[in-house]
């Protein structure tokens, strides 16, 4: 059995009577890569942001990397990187003055982001925007450079929200191989989605319907489960199941 | 404190890249001392005069050569009647008619007491109090030298009190001297209060205040680092402002600069801690601006700076002993005019040390980076 990075016990949470996250329980292996499903309004975004430290539970625990996220969650945000729904680099600064700003956050030096960002935009074939101006940059560039600026202080864990949210099928792709890199380097991709074609290339995922977690699986076991073609088939399937319920 | 000077240099990139900020940093200084000084000057000219004067001899145009002759009167009109005149003022042609009665100058010769009759138009109250005050001076002007040129009966003296007032530390009873520096606390006040307050919102509103959220940033770094760009912007301005006061008004600071920078350091920590605190507590830009707004005047209206506030009602001061404005507002015209030391203003720096502490402490706890 691997390691357990992240381990929630019935976490839940509240927003007066609306019960967003409902005893939410999982664990998420070193390395692994953790789909977490479901339609919008589901509950995933308030899922995440409990586990990152954004959100304090209502009841329940959650530990990531070790740390309670209710009564360490300083410690948490040592140890994770997160890509927020919203786009959240500062569109009028500069690619590089971003990631120098964020680095230095990070207590990273100068010179170790400065090495650290060439050669992530080498990567994504990005390196002529280190000067431009975020603002000005493209949709799916952008998600790119969030992604990257999740990676640039070395996260053990790495958070994603709805990454290829509005991303073209062609970036949305090239963007599933930065998440495999970076799992393969080891780290614990914990990534939102409502495409349910990403949710192939995840090792498990789980489907939440109402706030709670319907459905905990390899895809392929799922499929096999719930007598699906596709996980879009177990999607339907499971989101029929309740709505008729 | 590791993240603080990445903090601050990234408020500094943001407002050097704002192409509406800057100019604006350095023009308002210029504009609001200009406009605010010129315009909200109270000294009372051009009142238009209108003269019904019934008695028509020399003692008589003497007096209404004496109202046109100052720079306060300019005689719009003669009338026959009262009526007449009145019209003017209906017509807001006229601020003030002087009636002259029938034979003064035979009852003023027989030492019989006249009545010279007044008439103002109190639509502007200040306006017509000031009138009235500079007609009572030009009569009574008048009435002395009427009694130079008289040979008394023996026995009767004249009238000759002279009372000579002098003014001290604005000797000329210059307007713009008392206005500047009450104008130039303003300024730096409005510039750092909205800045600060709007700035933690635009994060939030921008999504940027997530990422900060998640990484080990701490709450004390994340003030600080909001503070500090504001804090050195708010001592430029005040410092540009002083040199534009001396350039366009001659005013200089006649206490000591150190004084007054002392005074000023902790005065915007405190007031940048009112703009961080209800940037922490509103969700968007536009609360924010209508809250600061709303602050800003009722601390600006009780301030001082336009109306002196020893004659507001008990339950006002009260309340202005939490206004920063007021303090800041008279501290610098005791160090601008008055030239005075540090021991003079060491109660309102005590306290303003006390307003630091408090509005900060309060924005740190009210910031949080894990929402409940």
């Amino acid at each position: 059995m691997k390691e357990k990075v992240i381990t929630s016990n019935k976490l839940s949470r509240k927003f007066g009577d609306f019960v967003a996250v409902d005893e939410v329980t999982f664990e998420v292996s070193k390395g692994e890569i953790f789909g977490f499903l479901g339609a919008n309004g589901a509950g995933k975004t308030t899922a995440m942001r409990m586990l990152c430290g954004l959100l304090a539970p209502s009841s329940g625990s959650a530990t990531v990397a070790g740390y309670d996220v209710s009564t360490q969650p300083e410690m948490v945000k040592k140890n994770i990187g997160y890509m927020s729904q919203k786009f959240s680099m500062y569109e009028d600064l500069t690619v590089k003055e971003n990631f120098l700003f964020y680095g230095g956050v990070y207590g990273l030096k100068r010179k170790a982001i400065i090495e650290r960002l060439s050669m992530m935009l080498g990567l994504l074939n990005l390196s002529h925007v280190m000067n431009s101006l975020v603002g000005s940059l493209p949709l799916g560039w952008k998600q790119k450079l969030s992604f990257s600026l999740a990676m640039l202080h070395q996260p053990g864990i790495i958070f994603l929200d709805e990454p290829t949210g509005g991303v073209d099928p062609i970036t949305r792709r090239q963007f599933w191989d930065l998440i495999y890199e970076a799992a393969y380097d080891g780290i614990t991709i914990f990534v939102t989605t409502h495409y349910m074609d990403e949710a192939e290339y995840c090792d498990r995922v789980s489907i939440m319907v109402d706030g709670s977690i319907k459905a905990l699986d390899s895809p392929e076991n799922l499929r096999k489960t719930y007598n699906a073609a596709s996980m879009d088939g177990v999607f339907q399937e499971l989101a029929r199941g309740t709505s008729t319920k | 404190m590791r993240a603080l000077p990445h903090i601050i240099r990234k408020e500094f990139r943001q407002i050097s890249r704002n192409k509406v900020m800057l100019p604006l940093l350095f023009l308002m200084p210029i504009l609001q001392l200009m406009v605010l000084s010129y315009a909200a000057d109270f000294e009372v000219k051009n009142v238009n005069l209108v003269v019904v004067d019934l008695d028509k001899s020399s003692t008589s145009q003497r007096l209404i050569t004496k109202f046109t002759a100052s720079d306060y009167f300019t005689l719009v009109g003669s009338f026959e009647s009262t009526a007449l005149a009145m019209q003017e003022i209906e017509k807001e042609n006229a601020d003030l008619i002087l009636c002259i009665p029938k034979d003064m100058a035979q009852d003023l010769d027989k030492l019989m007491p006249v009545n010279v009759q007044l008439l103002l138009n109190a639509v502007n109250n200040q306006k017509a109090a000031i009138a009235s005050n500079y007609s009572l001076q030009i009569i009574h002007a008048w009435n002395t030298d009427r009694f130079k040129d008289m040979t008394l009966p023996p026995g009767v003296l004249p009238l000759t009190v002279d009372i000579r007032d002098s003014y001290w530390y604005n000797s000329q009873l210059n307007y713009k001297t008392f206005m500047v520096p009450g104008i130039l606390a303003i300024l730096v006040t409005m510039l750092t209060a909205f800045l600060s307050s709007i700035n933690i919102i635009r994060e939030r509103e921008m999504g940027t205040i997530e990422q900060l959220n998640v990484s080990p940033i701490t709450k004390f770094e994340f003030i600080l680092g909001k503070i500090i760009p504001f804090w050195i912007i708010g001592m430029l301005v005040m410092s540009f402002g002083l040199v534009v006061a001396y350039l366009l008004f001659g005013i200089t600071v006649s206490g000591s600069l150190f004084t007054l920078y002392a005074f000023l350091a902790v005065y915007l920590v405190a007031i940048l801690g009112i703009g961080i605190l209800i940037s922490t507590v509103t969700e968007t830009q536009q609360q924010a601006m209508f809250i600061t707004w709303f602050c800003i005047v009722i601390f600006l209206l009780l301030s001082g700076l336009f109306t002196p506030v020893d004659s507001i009602p008990e339950w006002a001061k009260i309340l202005n002993l939490f206004n920063p404005i007021k303090y800041f507002v008279e501290v610098m015209r005791m160090i601008m005019l008055k030239g005075s030391s540090f021991m003079d203003i060491r109660h309102h720096f005590l306290v303003m040390v006390g307003f630091a502490i408090v509005y900060n402490v309060m924005a740190i706890r009210s910031y949080s980076k894990t929402s409940g």
